[in-house]
């Protein structure tokens, strides 16, 4: 992967195969420079035994396809960075995955087009889950929920090309002053 | 949540648009490979083109979805275009700027793009 955002397009779809119904995105800079990119969903969560298979690249069963090497990727990428990756789980309740990265390390990942990732996952999942996005730095912070955005709608699906062009543009409008420079 | 009230101007606009939709039955699908495979090799520019093209062109009977990987992972991102009552035609290799042409030439004009399909990758 090139790029953050492309992470976390990869690894939000295993939220949706979890079948959530709210999926949750936060990235977080901090002042001292660290990344956190943190996803939760209330998805079917994951047993004690597949938790710690998850981690390692190799484990995967490829008639079930349940893991694969989206999560050790981005383990690795983390690692490279200064940081780490780190999943909580709990069958039936959903799970959380809170990646950390040191921007200041020359082999942290560009963030890359987040706004491009969200509305990715909106238009290709238009009826659920419900998706919430937080970005937030010392320059300021957003939040979007597509729950808003389908009250404002009433009726009309989300993965409408217009609606797809709105989210792109005016995602892009608010994330940019954001981590825009330092890490876009 | 910036620029709520736009969105209650696109719904306008789009709400005629539905309408029609409903009346003329069964839409062409473009289903776009989004597993890591696809993701890695480029799917998501793709798929926001496909997007692009479809509002730019204000095409009614277009719809984009996604799906997992099918075993092809050094072909992504593939893309398949199934037009109603055809063969369902599948796109290997995909790039934005080869989606103007698959929209342009197989959607609209109705002739698939030979040289981007699985079947002359495979040759």
């Amino acid at each position: 992967m090139r790029d953050l955002s492309l992470h976390i397009l990869d690894l939000m779809q295993n939220s949706i195969r979890a079948q959530a119904t709210v999926v949750s995105l936060s990235v977080l800079l901090s002042e001292q420079g660290i990344l956190s990119i943190i996803i939760e969903d209330d998805g079917i969560g994951m047993s004690e035994e597949l938790l710690s298979r998850v981690m390692s690249p190799f484990a995967t069963t490829r008639t079930t396809r349940k893991v694969g090497l989206g999560i050790p990727m981005m383990a690795e990428n983390c690692r490279l960075a200064g940081g780490d990756l780190q999943l909580e789980s709990t069958l039936g309740k959903g799970t959380k995955l809170t990646a950390t990265l040191d921007t200041s390390s020359i082999d942290c990942l560009p963030l890359g087009d987040l706004p491009g990732t969200v509305t990715t996952l909106v238009t290709m999942n238009p009826d659920k889950p419900e998706f919430t996005l937080r970005c937030a730095s010392p320059k300021g912070e957003m939040q979007f929920d597509t729950r808003e955005i389908r009250e404002a709608l009433q009726g009309v699906p989300l993965n409408e090309p217009e609606i797809a062009a709105w989210m792109q543009e005016s995602l892009r409008e608010e994330i940019e002053p954001i981590f825009g420079g330092v890490i876009l | 949540m910036k620029s709520l009230a736009e969105l209650q101007a696109i719904r306008e606009k789009t709400l005629n648009r539905i309408n029609l939709r409903k009346e003329e039955g069964e839409a062409t699908r473009v289903v776009i490979g989004m597993a890591t495979c696809g993701i890695a090799a480029g799917a998501r520019p793709v798929m926001l083109s496909f997007m692009d093209e479809i509002q730019k062109r204000g095409l009614q009977h277009v719809t984009v979805s996604q799906t997992g990987c099918i075993g092809m992972c050094r072909l992504e991102p593939m893309v398949d275009v199934i037009v109603p009552g055809q063969e369902k035609v599948t796109y290997v290799h995909m790039t934005p700027e080869k989606v103007g042409r698959v929209v342009a030439e197989h959607i609209v004009n109705g002739r698939p793009v030979e040289e981007y399909t699985i079947g002359a990758a495979e040759k």
